[in-house]
């Protein structure tokens, strides 16, 4: 994967373009020094960093707006930044771009217990929003891994998921209306502040949600509120094999139960939670599933006699049901201590993040075990089973020479071989720098030339995120000319990143 | 029965059979500069602003379910496929579509007319258990689709965690043919729940029951609908409240739910057959059938102001998704007046009114939909470009002349 080169003359003019954005934000919240610099050189996909030319923190819409318009005056790219807990290098800094980051647009605006919805700015970690209503009886339910740090505004623009989004949905199904700032300085306000605010014509919220900061700045968001599940239990099954396991998933949704969460852990990653925590399972255990069930107390405890029934009947060697909120607070914890266990086995390791239908799961588990082979890594599985988005954990040793790339490489494969199981590059982490050249594995050259013209109605410019998610450059000056015949561009040798 | 389907003159139809016809149509067309209707059954010819168009494109042979499999929880349909076909098919495995598709053949005064999945998920409609289950733009996980040049392209994907690449589904999903014409849908269903109760409650003012409503959504009930016909009406108002799922969890919800509503009102129960039928009826706006001196507004906006918009509109009014959504039949004959104010209001409330049911004239006069911004108007008028340059699929339907404009 490369990054295209920074444009020298825009970096000579570093000085003068830092001045300019002080004139706007304010002289502390411009950073312009290596040491201010460094710590915003990646996102949580490390492989790759670069220092942004300058990072830049507005507090409110009205500078994003000003710094946009200045940015399209002055040509200059822009990678907007929540936490930087991206997993697809969707933050990854430009040479010759800012770094907008959303930092001080921490703040709660409004909370409508009535209407069920909170309006919040992009910079307010996702946890906080669900901490701010409880005593309401409400919560915010999408909740991936990283919710402690992750932002709504980079959750919106990677529309997460998490564990509930079986049942509940993504992010996107949560989100009933924002404002956004366009890149030359339109503030526009998509939906609305009510349960389907965005159901109206012409409808651009959804549009705009995953779609990793190409299309706009996002500065407010109305999130929806739901209320807290009356009670939840979650039952621990292990089985002998990842086929019982597998078959266990698709047997429980067959029988039309919806599981609040279904995650998949396999027997190393069982072993290295075991080391940290101490916790035992039977040496039988192959693979160990979460199954999350909420609702009324009448409705949950019928559902975990449903669930009971058919993993026994599958034949499960280990079963433990939460009783208390204790108990399954503690089974929980063993999964979201996973990646911080292999952590403990592994020098380093590389996550990535495909989906495929469900029924594929035990002939992907079986073409990742050949590919592991191939490519002399080990790896090990820790995956949201029930809407089948994988986390394949690959380890290697950045020390050694050649081994990060044997990673990708085995990622890549991995990621492929979703695609020709009939799912697709990402599910919850976007394809950002990681799998902006798979692109074309997934999509024909006229579906990616539909969604780069989309792209240009809203930054025909290119100063937005430019180089993530599009292995080529929009061109948007030449889309009004530029004619697909039968699938294939006419300059099919378009410049490559 | 009265039917105000627009364009009434005879246009040359296009019946394509398949993905290739329709490229093949829009191609020429592009190439001609022709303007196409865009049409399944023709139930919603009459929603949106007239059309202004050469010819129709028929889509109701680009039908059939492309695979059905119930354990994924998707099924993947053509875009002419009708939805008692579907619902069939999903029924036969105790499942649906859960965002409840209305059926609005009489309303539009075309009862004959067969309703199509690619007309319910361009206009983005759903029915009363959207509160629970979401809107077909929650449901839609895929599509594949013709732009304006003629160009077949697909979005999204067929599992419901997908990051990879915009959100077409989502951007087609609403966009009133405007943008592409949508060959198949890729959608998420759901499991039927075995049993539903509704609860009603009689007499209440509107004010009162949107609060009871509004206060019975904010627990953990996880009701499935939760609607109030009120407005001016001959008799009394109802609210009503539905609950859904196995017997002894529908129960224990239902003593709970009771005592809760003995509070306002007296209360009684309705199940099965006759729950089912009073819930269809409202989701197809029955008790609203078309009528040449009347109108319908479709207002949606924070269900705390529901009921003082549509007082000052006055009429009869159906309130749906806990308020959140409402119909308000009224006369036609102060039609501008009432839509400064209702326009007026509904964006104060930080919501939007569309002049739902009314004859082409009056949409005309007064556009169907509310007035966007102008920087978001324009935004759009650039992406409807982007998808569709001489503006050829549905031109006039979002408002703006036949000019290639919305």
């Amino acid at each position: 994967m490369k990054m295209a080169a920074g444009d020298q003359a825009i970096i000579g003019r570093r000085d003068a373009l830092a001045a300019g954005f002080r004139d706007i934000v304010g002289r502390e919240w411009v950073l312009d020094k290596e040491a201010e610099l460094r710590p915003y050189e990646c996102d949580g996909l490390t492989a790759y960093n670069a220092l942004p030319l300058l990072v830049v923190l507005p507090e409110t819409t009205q500078e994003v707006s000003l710094v946009l318009q200045f940015c399209q005056r002055e040509g200059i790219k822009i990678v907007p930044r929540g936490s930087g807990t991206s997993l697809s290098g969707g933050a990854l800094p430009l040479e010759d771009g800012i770094v907008l980051g959303t930092a001080r647009m921490n703040r709660i605006l409004h909370v409508d217990a009535r209407n069920r919805t909170a309006r919040v700015q992009p910079g307010v970690q996702n946890v906080r929003v669900t901490e701010a209503v409880k005593h309401l009886g409400l919560c915010y339910m999408p909740d991936p891994s990283s919710q402690a740090i992750a932002t709504i505004g980079g959750n919106v623009s990677e529309n997460s998921g998490g564990v509930h989004c079986l049942k509940y949905g993504v992010t996107s199904n949560h989100i009933t209306g924002m404002e956004a700032v366009l890149l030359n300085g339109d503030i526009i306000h998509l939906g609305g502040d009510f349960l389907g605010g965005a159901d109206r014509e012409f409808d651009l919220t959804g549009a705009v949600i995953g779609s990793e900061g190409l299309l706009a700045i996002i500065t407010e968001v109305t999130v929806r509120l739901v209320p807290q599940p009356a009670t939840a239990r979650v039952l621990s099954l292990g089985f002998r094999s990842v086929e019982d396991a597998s078959l266990c998933v698709g047997a429980i949704i067959a029988h039309g139960v919806i599981p609040a969460g279904l995650e998949f852990m396999d027997r190393r990653i069982v072993d290295a939670v075991s080391s940290m925590l101490g916790e035992k399972h039977s040496p039988e255990v192959e693979a160990l599933l979460l199954c999350e069930l909420d609702g009324t107390r009448t409705e949950v405890d019928k559902l975990v006699e449903e669930v009971e029934a058919i993993a026994r009947e599958i034949g499960v060697a280990e079963l433990r049901i939460s009783k208390t909120e204790e108990e399954r607070a503690q089974i929980w914890l063993g999964r979201k201590s996973a990646f911080g266990a292999i952590g403990k086995i592994s020098k380093d390791y590389y996550c990535t993040d495909g989906t495929i239908p469900r029924g594929k799961l035990p002939e992907i588990l079986k073409r990742m075990e050949g590919l592991s082979k191939k490519h002399g890594l080990d790896y090990a599985n820790c995956f949201h089973a029930g809407d089948g988005n994988l986390h394949p954990i690959i380890m290697f040793d950045a020390a050694k020479p050649g081994d990060l790339e044997r990673a990708e490489a085995f990622g890549e494969d991995i990621l492929k071989a979703c695609v020709d199981l009939g799912g697709v590059l990402s599910g919850e982490h976007g394809v950002g720098v990681e799998k902006r050249d798979l692109m074309g594995y997934q999509f024909s050259n006229i579906d990616l030339a539909q969604q780069q013209r989309f792209k240009c109605a809203f930054d025909p410019d290119e100063l937005l995120n430019p180089g993530k998610v599009f292995p080529t450059p929009c061109r948007c000056a030449e889309f009004g000319r530029m004619h697909v015949h039968n699938g294939k561009l006419r300059f099919p040798d378009v410049p490559r990143f | 029965m009265t039917t105000i389907a627009d364009n009434p003159r005879t246009l040359q139809r296009f019946c394509p059979q398949g993905v290739e016809d329709v490229t093949q149509a829009i191609a020429e067309a592009h190439a001609a500069g022709r303007k196409l209707e865009i049409v399944g059954g023709g139930t919603k010819r009459s929603l949106g602003d007239p059309v202004t168009a050469d010819a129709l494109l028929d889509m109701s042979g680009v039908a059939g379910i492309d695979f059905y499999e119930p354990e994924e929880l998707v099924i993947k349909v053509r875009a002419g496929t009708p939805i008692a076909e579907i619902r069939q098919a999903l029924a036969e495995k105790k499942q649906h579509l859960a965002f409840e598709p209305p059926d609005y053949a009489a309303f539009f005064g075309n009862p004959h007319a067969i309703d199509t999945i690619g007309g319910i998920v361009a206009c983005n409609l759903a029915g009363p258990r959207r509160i629970q289950a979401g809107a077909p733009r929650d449901a839609v996980l895929g599509v594949e689709a013709v732009n304006g040049r003629g160009e077949f392209f697909k979005g999204g994907g067929r599992t419901v965690k997908n990051v990879t690449g915009y959100d077409m589904p989502k951007l087609l999903t609403g966009s009133f043919g405007i943008l592409a014409v949508l060959t198949s849908v890729t959608l998420k269903v759901l499991p039927i729940q075995p049993q539903e109760i509704t609860l009603l409650a009689s007499g209440l003012a509107d004010g009162k029951a949107i609060d009871l409503l509004t206060q019975v959504l904010g627990m953990p009930f996880d009701v499935a609908a939760a609607a109030h016909q009120g407005g001016v009406r001959a008799g009394p108002s109802l609210t009503a409240l539905r609950l859904e799922g196995f017997q002894g969890d529908v129960a224990a919800r239902r003593a709970e739910l009771e005592s809760l509503i003995h509070r306002v009102s007296d209360v009684r129960a309705i199940a099965d057959e006759e729950s089912r039928t009073f819930w269809r009826s409202l989701r197809d706006l029955s008790a609203f059938a078309p009528d040449p001196g009347t109108c319908v507004w479709r207002v949606m906006l924070p269900a705390t102001q529901a009921a003082r918009v549509a007082h000052a509109v006055g009429g009869e009014a159906i309130y749906d998704w806990g308020g959140a959504e409402v119909f308000i039949r009224t006369a036609v004959d102060k039609i501008e007046a009432q839509a400064r104010m209702l326009r007026a209001m509904a964006d104060e409330a930080g919501g939007n009114a569309c002049l739902f049911r009314a004859s082409p004239e009056v949409r005309k006069r007064v556009s169907a939909f509310q007035p966007k911004p102008e920087a978001l108007h324009d935004l759009g008028m650039r992406i409807r470009r982007m998808f569709d340059p001489k503006g050829i699929l549905n031109p006039g339907k979002l408002g703006v002349a036949s000019n290639g404009a919305l």
